[in-house]
Formats: C-alpha cells, structure tokens, sequence
C-alpha cells in the first residue's frame, strides 16, 4: 500500500516528532519503534511503564435491545451474565467453529457493550455484526476516539495521579470516568502480561493525554515491535498469525472463551466442531516452544520431531528479550504437546533444538486482588 | 574500506577481505541479537547470502561483498551478537574471504561515495 493512503491515528504526528520509525500495519501508519529500539522498549515496559498507541484497533458500541444477549450469537462465551464494570476476553466464530477474530468485550457502564477488535479485521467484524445482530442491535463505531495502552509495574503509580481509582481496580475491571479533564473508558487489562490499562478518550485529546503520560519520567513511548515481543512472551496469540479463520478456540488453546454453559447448549457457530474437539481432542494445538540452540525460529519455521518429520508450523516466533533466548509459538499434534517435548525448528534448512514449555513464557503480573 | 549498497564494507589487506556490515545497517536493523557467520572454506560469489543477522523483530541477509572462499569468521558474534551495534566496522565484522578477484573491491564505493548514497535513502 503506498505510505499515502494509509490511514494515521490522532497520535500520528507526536510519532513522528519522537522519532519513532513508521510502518504500515492494519492500513495505518503506525510505529515500529521509538529512538530506544525495541530490545530497550521491551525491557523497560517490564520494569517500569510503557505507553502505546493502538489507536489502529476498533472500538465500538453495541446498543439496542438486549445487546448482550444478541452478542452470544457470534461469539461462545458467557455475555448475558457479564457484570456492569467487568471486561471478557472472546473470539468471533464462523460457522465451522474457525476464528474470524478475538476481541475484548465490556460493560464500562450500562450503555450496552463497548467491543475493542484488531484493527486489520474491524471492517470485517463490524459488518458480521450488523449482519447477525441487526435490527435489534446497532454498531456504533467510535471513529472518533483513540486508544492508549498504559503497560508495565508502573502503570498504577502513573495513572493513579489522573484516575486515582484506577488502583482499586483488578484485572479485566471496566469503567467509564472523567480523567485528563475528558470522558474515559477504561480497563485494567491489555497485552503485554503485565499489570496495566487500555485507555480509550477521545481523539482531540489525545496527544495531549500522550503528552502528559510521558512526561512523567516512569513512562516512555513503545512501539509495535515490542508490543509484539511482549505479547509473544505473554504466551498471547496474535490473530491473523497465530489465529486464523481455520483455527479454532481448542487448536488456538483458548478453550476457556468456551464457556461450560455454552458448551452444552451448542448455541454457537461452528458449536459442533467445537464439542467434538473437546471431547476427542483436536487435531492440532498451539504449543509454546523454548528455542534451546541456534536461531530464533519465525513465522513459518517448520517444526519436526526428533526423527525429522514435519509435525508442525510456527506461527510466530522470535528473540525474548526478558528471557535472553529465542522462544516461538506454533501448532503440533496434541500427541507431542506436553510440557517438555523435544522437537526441532527448521531454520535456513538446519534443526534447532526446541521443547515444548508452557505458556505464559515470562509470568503474567496481572493484579487480581487489592 | 570499501561499502555496498546492500550496507556491507570490505577492507582488504593482501588478499583477505574483511567483511561486515556498515554503522548505518547496525543502526537498521536495532539491537541485533543473533548472528550465523558463514562456515570455513566456504566458496561465495559476489552477491550470494553470506551470513544472517537477526534483531528481535526479524532476521535479514548480509551478502557476500566480494567472491571468494571463507578463511575465518567471527566465532566472537556467538556469544556477543551485540558487538554489531557496538562496534560494526570493527569488532562486529563478520567473515574473512580470501578474494579471488581483487578489482571487485576497487569497484566498490569509497566512502564518500557511500555517504552520498545513505544521504539519497
């Protein structure tokens, strides 16, 4: 796509002036890194607090009539029963059980449920929505807001001098407050592993809002590349690479968006697919994998046994910075996916040794109590 | 030194080169942290993948600025992948390659030349 028909968030300009690099991703420009690079960014979000701008992904409402209710149509967990101030984690699913996108779906307040999906499928999953929920429940999309995510031990002590409440809130808690002297919706959660807050306001303030988390000197900018080497670590898929619409939540190891209850009413797409998995064991699962010699192994690295045999693919892999070594998620059979396992990655034509390790790679910090 | 447009230097003393990649390819490509230098007495032609360099978010070819076979590599990049960033046209070299065709080198930019190509990226 040429750099002048990607789209920019309201942030773009503030990019630019602290030097990040921009690249195009989900049709925005968006920045890869800041001056620190991505090794530093990453390490810093994990010691003290990182801020990014994923302005890029979609927010909407969904209002009308018992929006809640509707919304259990697309997707397979609990959305009836979600308390007003908490967020859930779901995927949406096509009719053979495969994963159109994931998505984070809350009741910051009782104005029906704000959604927050991946920027390169929102156009995609807006119109599945007004497809399977209309007319009883509109999509408002809310182009006119950006999103901030706040990351890192630190978080709390910064955010708690603007929105002093945000330290009595746990993980996956969502609200709507005033804070920076606007409207807010919040949630204490995000996707790097570590304790933090998605922090949607609206656009025109934004830079202003960026400006003022940065000037505390706990807080410096960080960009997509450590955005995704801190997912990565976190053991978090990333959809369109570790997710696709072939996958399901079994193979994806998101069964826990599967909710028991759902489970044996089989009132979702692809529902059938998806007990039968449950029940017989999938085909393939996503496993995390410790790169014990050689090269990081990347997207598309084969995967084989200790005999050579092809077994799996990665999906997504690379350089851990928090751990020093090379660490890859990707999908093998449920018969070679215990903890411990030894495989081999297949780089530039030679094996590395890798073993099969559980996921979250580096502890999550998520706060679930104070 | 001579410099590629692909962002490798040759410096050549007899005829053995030593090849690395440039400041401005370290600066690029961020913090490396893996290197796979080529092997001894390997044979390259001009142009071939000569070596990998791989930051945290994605790994990138150095090709082989000269022909020629192999005669050392920087076994030091192992343990040390950093030494690109820190010091590229010095102890971040990659290989030496015993030139099979000196004049490849002459034909190569200078540095000044170099420094007129970055500043037209």
């Amino acid at each position: 796509m040429p750099q002048d028909d990607l789209k920019k968030t309201p942030l773009y300009d503030a990019h630019v002036a602290a030097g990040a690099r921009m690249v195009p991703f989900a049709g925005y420009s968006m920045p890869v890194q800041y001056r620190d690079g991505v090794l530093k960014e990453h390490l810093w979000t994990r010691e003290s607090a990182g801020l990014f701008d994923v302005s890029h992904m979609g927010q909407a409402r969904l209002r009308g009539v018992s929006p809640l209710s509707a919304f259990e149509d697309i997707v397979p967990g609990d959305f009836i029963s979600l308390p007003a101030g908490r967020q859930k984690y779901s995927v949406l699913l096509n009719r053979k059980g495969g994963i159109i996108d994931d998505l984070m779906a809350s009741r910051p307040d009782d104005d029906g449920l704000f959604v927050i999906v991946n920027g390169a499928c929102k156009d995609g999953d807006y119109a599945l929505m007004a497809d399977e929920l209309a007319p009883q429940v509109t999509i408002d999309r809310l182009e006119d807001r950006a999103l901030l995510a706040l990351q890192g031990p630190k978080a709390v002590e910064v955010l708690k001098a603007h929105i002093p409440e945000c330290a009595g809130k746990v993980f996956m808690d969502s609200w709507a407050t005033t804070g920076f002297g606007v409207d807010v919706l919040i949630s204490r959660s995000g996707y790097t592993g570590e304790d933090g807050y998605e922090i949607s306001v609206p656009a025109a303030a934004a830079t202003r809002i960026w400006n003022t988390l940065l000037a505390d000197e706990r807080v410096r900018p960080i960009g997509l590349g450590a955005r995704d080497s801190l997912r990565l670590e976190a053991g978090l898929p990333l959809y369109g690479h570790d997710v696709d619409e072939t996958v399901s939540p079994v193979e994806a190891a998101l069964t826990f968006a599967v909710s028991k209850k759902r489970r044996e009413a089989q009132d979702f797409p692809g529902a059938a697919r998806i007990v039968k998995e449950l029940a017989e064991g999938p085909s393939r699962v996503r496993v995390g994998l410790r790169v014990l010699s050689g090269p990081p192994a990347r997207e598309g690295a084969e995967i084989a046994d200790p005999n050579g045999k092809v077994v799996g693919v990665v999906t997504s892999g690379g350089f851990a910075p928090s751990l020093g070594c090379p660490i890859a998620m990707g999908f093998v059979p449920p018969a070679l996916s215990a903890v411990g396992t030894k495989l081999n990655v297949i780089v530039r034509g030679r094996a590395g040794a890798a073993e099969v390790v559980a996921m979250p790679f580096v502890p999550n910090r998520y706060v679930r109590k104070v | 030194m001579r410099f590629t447009k692909d962002h490798e230097w040759v410096e050549l003393a007899g005829d053995i080169a030593t090849v690395g990649i440039t400041a401005y390819a370290a600066e690029q490509l961020g913090d490396v942290v893996f290197v796979e230098v080529p092997d001894v007495g390997k044979t390259l032609t001009q142009g071939d993948g000569m070596a990998v360099v791989e930051s945290v978010k994605a790994a990138s070819d150095v090709y082989a600025p000269v022909s020629g076979e192999v005669v050392e590599a920087n076994a030091a990049l192992g343990d040390a992948p950093e030494t690109v960033n820190a010091a590229p046209e010095a102890g971040g070299w990659f290989a030496k390659i015993k030139v099979s065709d000196p004049s490849q080198v002459e034909a190569l930019m200078d540095r000044a030349a170099y420094e007129a190509f970055l500043s037209t990226l």
